[in-house]
């Protein structure tokens, strides 16, 4: 198989809001930069966000980015990195600003300035009560953003390649990172691309689990190509469960429902999160009201004929509010769930929604390996295939959409900064990593008599869901790491009956497995090994003493896991308890 | 199916791959149907279906917007029924 190389300053695999905003700042800077996405760019997983963009403009009532950052830190369950965080929070306002001059139409107050709503876990003075510093585009938050940064894109130049799979990293000797192979889905050619600066903004991997929120885009890809070049994969055991995905179809419910005042209702009527959260309920972070949710399931009061889900009740609301500040979400009801949410109360579940853990990163943007954290040359990451890490053990609703914005302009930024630095030519390729990509294709058409795509796949979301989920057990963690290895040798020999080279969905459904099943292990194997609970990461053999709060045992397991693929190894490395500016923010139990 | 109606429906089938799981979900069913291929007309449709953004055709689909244009309109009723709770995993 043969392929052809093409030269770029910077190749950035995504074209959500991650990876818009970071081509916005090497375009701008005058670097010639492509853009490879499997889907057009307006496409992306961003679009499905709904809920808003967390910063604290206080255009309502008093906010400030130490009590983001104060909320960010709990929420993560002090496992978030607080340099990372700190900086994250102060730059809220300047990039939401800025999305603001690149034409996104955020929903306005009578006085003109950005609206903003409550959403869970975000606090007014250091966790007193909930705060409104959401900014929203109605439901349509993401889609705008998306919009209004693509345009942005096209004004300055970026280059897209629409509809390219990239395969692998390329990696040299001295371990830096060249660019990418890439399949081009029209023609299924192959091709590298050679660059000085290479930024993954690839999303997330969602899909490892039967019953998700996420698109079928969410396969992990970057995930995937940087375990195969040997970078480890940081966190992996913590994956958000957001407690409303509707029963059954898995499609979100939006906390902005809750944020609006939407309840949450257990088979007798009771809100029960008045049990779990006294201050916050219903609004307490995503992985307290769904462990609460599963508890109430557990202990028999969930809903329905098999007391399997809870219940989402607006029903006490204005339908005009709900039809104007919630617009979409009767539908989704009405169609998925049989149900008029302006009548009747919603069914919901905790449904696999956001994987907090990825390829490690510093606030800089710039991919770090080790457990000193070595900048790995020419590579950058952000977005949800990042950890940077803001999010810790469990993230805040609307800290996504900001993390894409400040870490891929971060990393953006850096990409350009190093770039300047190093004006010459582009080291040699390395050919021995495209080999691997080209001995990876010509496996998969080549192979007889192997395992089929749809089957395996499968097989991987059940064992994920089944011993991996909200509540962990450690039998049940041990039989998963041996079912996801039996999983993983199906995987390698999957067998594709058609060939052909065009738009080959059956051949880029397989490659894209490829890259699931090492998010899989990655998840299953970090999760074994961790014996505490922390925010979304619970086992039920970790008892809440006052040395160990909630489970959590900060003498032993504060600190970040970073796996690796060759021999599923496991280390470890401290976690930045130092902010930037201001005091450390400081352990303890975490209760809303 | 030959190799350029392959391509044709390759194109359309990856074109069905949305940002939003609701999407997903009914050109999931959709196609599950429609194995073999697709008449043209429907072909034709669903082309232009595809061309519009995840949430108009979204809204298309649950009946929230209607859309001056009979071919689409009855392409997007007909996806309707494919909005299904795919079935939870036994717990
Ligand atoms: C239903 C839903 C609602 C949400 N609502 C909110 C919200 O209100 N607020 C919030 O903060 N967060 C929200 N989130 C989370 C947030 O939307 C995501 O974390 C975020 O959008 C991810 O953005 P990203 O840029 O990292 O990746 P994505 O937007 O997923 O983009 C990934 C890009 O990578 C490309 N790509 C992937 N693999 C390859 C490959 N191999 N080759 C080429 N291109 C590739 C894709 O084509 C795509 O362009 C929500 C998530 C879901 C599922």
């Amino acid at each position: 198989m043969s392929y052809t190389v093409r030269k770029f300053d910077a190749v950035i695999v995504g074209a959500g809001g991650a990876g818009l905003r970071a081509a916005i700042q090497l375009s701008e800077a005058g670097f010639k930069t492509a853009v490879l996405t499997k889907v057009f760019p307006t496409r992306s997983h961003t679009v499905a966000a709904q809920g808003g963009v967390a910063a604290s403009l206080g255009n309502s009532e008093e906010d400030h980015w130490h009590w983001h950052m104060y909320d960010t830190v709990k929420g993560s369950d002090w496992l978030g990195d607080q340099d990372a965080i700190e900086f994250m929070c102060r730059k809220a306002n300047e990039v939401v600003v800025e999305l603001e001059h690149y034409g996104m139409p955020f929903d306005r107050l009578d006085n003109g300035k950005i609206y903003q709503r409550p959403f869970g876990g975000h606090m007014s003075n250091f966790g007193e009560k909930p705060v409104r510093r959401s900014c929203a585009a109605a439901d349509r938050t993401g889609h705008a953003m998306l919009h209004a940064m693509y345009q942005r894109n096209v004004k300055v130049n970026t280059q897209f390649f629409v509809e390219w799979q990239a395969l692998d990293l390329v990696r040299d000797a001295d371990g830096d990172v060249q660019g990418v192979t890439a399949m081009d889905m029209e023609t299924g050619e192959v091709v590298v691309f050679h660059a000085k600066a290479t930024i993954f903004a690839t999303g997330g991997a969602g899909r490892i689990y039967y019953s998700s929120t996420n698109a079928f885009i969410n396969t992990g890809d970057g995930l995937g190509m940087a375990a195969r070049a040997g970078i480890p994969l940081e966190d992996m055991e913590f994956w958000q469960f957001h407690p409303t995905g509707v029963a059954g179809a898995g499609v979100l419910i939006t906390e902005g429902v809750r944020g609006e005042g939407g309840i949450l209702r257990n088979s007798s009527g009771e809100r029960f999160m008045e049990r779990y959260a006294p201050n916050a309920k219903d609004l307490a972070s995503r992985d307290v009201v769904s462990r609460a949710m599963v508890t109430e399931i557990n202990e028999g009061r969930g809903c329905g004929p098999n007391k399997d889900f809870v219940l989402l009740d607006i029903t006490h609301l204005d339908p005009a509010t709900i039809m104007k500040r919630l617009p979409g979400i009767r539908e989704i009801g009405l169609q998925f769930a049989g149900v008029d949410c302006i009548k009747e109360p919603l069914p919901v579940v905790p449904t696999c929604h956001y994987q907090m853990g990825g390829i490690p990163t510093n606030y800089r943007g710039e991919v770090v390996i080790g457990t000193d954290s070595t900048p790995v040359k020419g590579f950058y990451a952000a977005g949800e295939c990042a950890c940077a890490s803001v999010h810790g053990a469990n993230r805040l609703g609307t800290n996504s959409l900001l993390d894409l914005l400040v870490f891929g302009k971060s990393a953006g930024e850096t990409a350009v900064e190093d770039l300047r630095k190093n004006p010459g030519a582009h080291k040699p390729l390395d050919t021995a990593s495209i080999d691997r990509t080209l001995a990876r294709l010509n496996r998969l058409n080549t192979q007889k008599g192997g395992s089929s795509v749809h089957e395996t796949r499968l097989a991987m979301q059940r064992t994920m869901q089944k011993h991996a989920g909200v509540f962990r057990f450690d039998t049940l963690l041990k039989e998963g790491v041996t079912e996801i290895l039996k999983v993983a040798d199906d995987v390698a020999r999957t067998e594709i009956k058609d060939k052909s080279n065009v738009f080959n969905t059956a051949r880029i459904e397989a490659l894209e497995l490829d890259n699931l099943i090492e998010v899989a292990k990655a998840t299953m194997i970090s999760a074994e090994a961790r014996k505490e609970s922390r925010g979304a990461h619970v086992r039920d053999d970790a008892l809440d003493t006052e040395e160990t709060p909630n489970g959590r045992d900060d003498k032993n397991w504060l600190k970040h896991t970073l796996w690796h693929r060759d021999r599923n190894r496991l280390e470890y490395k401290p976690v930045q308890m130092k902010p930037m500016s201001v005091d450390t923010i400081e352990l303890k139990k975490r209760a809303y | 199916m030959d190799d350029a109606t392959r391509a044709r429906m390759g194109r359309l089938k990856w074109h069905c791959r949305r940002a939003l799981l609701e999407l997903d979900i009914v050109f999931q069913q959709f196609w599950a149907q429609h194995e073999n291929g697709l008449d043209a007309p429907t072909e034709t449709a669903l082309t232009r279906l595809l061309a519009l953004e995840d949430h108009d055709i979204w809204d298309l689909i649950n009946g929230r917007a209607e859309i001056d244009d009979p071919e689409l309109t009855e392409l997007a009723e007909s996806l309707r029924i494919h909005c299904v709770a795919t079935p939870l995993e036994p717990r």
